[in-house]
């Protein structure tokens, strides 16, 4: 338990504060409180999705022994600025066959579910929009969601390249989403407790990266997978597919995808660093200090991975995940199970 | 940026609203030509041996990324840029014309050396087309045979003049 507030509870409270005294309707006080909750939580997405692709790009240029952008601002850090004003520019082109609604939705969809995961994310003590008591499991329920608009838009663009692209995430993310939820059981399973701010609390002496090594690299090869990130990017693997699912879209409704994509990695990485490097826990620093450098540390992983390795065969993926993460994660559950028992019986 | 209507009050209005010494208008109409003359995603397309040196041009020796040009778009409907890096053949004209026709709006075209600037050493023969800007609408046109990667940088530079220029100038294309 930490004594003393977060900087950004405290802000909370302020505004709260703030409004009740401006108003006088406690009712309009908790409105604001909570949209105050929501635009942040939009900012961190939008942000982190700004300066993700610029870091994106710059690893990538510093892995391939090359400089990366550097012409526009100092070190380019307005080239994803410009690259965005530049999409907002773009013709909106909707091909003549394409089923408009699904079309149209499918990319709003996935932003949402994106989006709807951050509500569980708990960026510092008390600082989580809401600490629902089956944290874990909403965040794996909503984060699942992502396969949905995938396919619509797949199926929507009437384009074989995106209906192969959309079938293939299917595929891939219905097989990922076993060992990635199997992984993380284990970590539920010491705890007691699918609520987020429990499971932190938990890792005040050990965090469970060591308890929990191999939930860790399952939850991690998975995570990349429902991301759809490379080495498992075949949901828009450009040698073969086009762009997948993504390829009759333009502009503006392209960039929503980009955007839901680098908001899901991120999401990633925040679950990653609360369920196995111990959330806010840390010394000296303030916790959500601890919880950006976690969160980075992970974020870093992901870009390493995808700058390191090639893309791999539909069938390897496939094989991997049933044959190799999902006996792994079981027998992880059925191990800590045993230790569990041995160590901690129940009562 | 031209605005007519019926009524002559309204046009007066609207021409000293609208009008060249309008400063919303043109620092908007300057900032999108500062954002698309700084962001070009070329398609992935390469026809002949000029491929190669675009190619080079995105690796490390040359690094295009040093621009914010090495976003290589696989679909037509993400990129800006046609490079025609290569001989074009009369068997595949439609096909790239297709997916310039595919590309949206805000597009430009670049023929990458000789080939593709006016038929190089295939001049004569009946199967080449004798320059992509017969069938294309061609903004750059680069030397060589083929031209070395620091060319295609000063082609995709020059462009970025042309478009920026453009803009300030309050024309259009």
């Amino acid at each position: 338990m930490q004594e003393s507030a977060s900087l950004w509870v405290g802000l909370g409270r302020a505004i709260k504060q703030a409004v009740l005294a401006a108003t006088g309707a406690p009712w309009v006080a908790e409105l604001v409180h909570t949209l105050a909750g929501v635009v942040g939580i939009l900012s961190i997405i939008l942000l982190s999705a700004l300066v993700l692709v610029y870091l994106e790009r710059k690893v990538c240029a510093w892995m391939q022994m090359r400089l990366g952008p550097n012409r526009l601002g100092p070190y380019g850090i307005f080239q994803t600025i410009a690259d965005i004003i530049k999409l907002m520019t773009k013709e909106d082109i909707q091909p003549a066959q394409v089923s408009p609604v699904m079309w149209g939705l499918a990319p709003v969809l996935l932003f949402m579910a994106a989006m709807t995961t951050y509500a569980v994310i708990p960026f510092d003590a008390g600082v989580i929009f809401a600490d629902l008591n089956i944290g874990i499991f909403f965040f794996v329920a909503v984060g699942s969601q992502a396969t949905l608009p995938m396919l619509m838009a797949g199926w929507a663009s009437n384009n074989k390249y995106a209906m192969v692209g959309g079938m293939r995430t299917v595929a891939q993310m219905i097989s990922y989403e076993i060992p990635l939820v199997f992984s993380l059981l284990g970590v539920v399973m010491i705890t007691g407790s699918m609520k987020m701010s429990d499971i932190v609390k938990a890792q005040e002496g050990l965090w469970f990266i060591v308890t929990q090594p191999i939930a860790f690299v399952v939850y991690l090869i998975a995570s990349v997978a429902e991301t759809n990130r490379t080495p498992f990017d075949l949901v828009e693997a450009e040698s073969e597919l086009v762009a997948g699912p993504f390829t009759e879209y333009s502009g503006m409704r392209w960039a929503y995808f980009f955007l839901a994509e680098y908001a899901f990695m991120v999401g990633a990485s925040c679950i990653a660093a609360t369920l196995f490097l111990g959330g806010w826990n840390g010394p000296f620093l303030p916790g959500w200090i601890w919880f950006f450098i976690k969160v980075a540390a992970m974020i870093f992983l992901f870009m390493w991975f995808r700058w390191t390795f090639p893309r791999i065969r539909v069938d390897q993926l496939m094989s991997f995940g049933w044959k190799v993460l999902l006996p792994l994660s079981i027998v992880n559950v059925v191990v800590t199970g045993i230790g569990l028992w041995l160590f901690f019986p129940l009562v | 940026m031209e605005v007519t209507t019926e009524n002559p009050v309204a046009q007066s209005r609207l021409s000293g609203l609208l009008g060249p010494e309008n400063v919303i208008v043109t620092t908007v109409e300057q900032l999108f030509a500062w954002a698309q003359g700084h962001s070009f995603w070329p398609l992935t397309s390469g026809l002949a041996c000029c491929a190669l040196e675009m190619m080079a041009c995105g690796a490390g020796r040359f690094d295009l990324a040093r621009f914010g040009y090495e976003v290589f778009r696989p679909s037509p409907r993400h990129a800006d840029l046609l490079i025609v890096a290569g001989t074009l053949t009369w068997k595949m004209a439609p096909p790239l014309v297709r997916l310039y026709e595919q590309m949206p709006e805000s597009k430009w075209v670049i023929a990458m050396g000789s080939c593709a600037s006016g038929g190089g050493p295939f001049v004569d023969s009946y199967s080449v087309v004798q320059g992509v800007d017969k069938i294309l609408p061609v903004d750059v046109y680069i030397p060589g045979c083929p031209p070395r990667p620091e060319a295609l940088m000063h082609g995709m530079l020059t462009l970025k003049e042309k478009v920026m220029a453009a803009k300030r100038r309050g024309g259009k294309k």
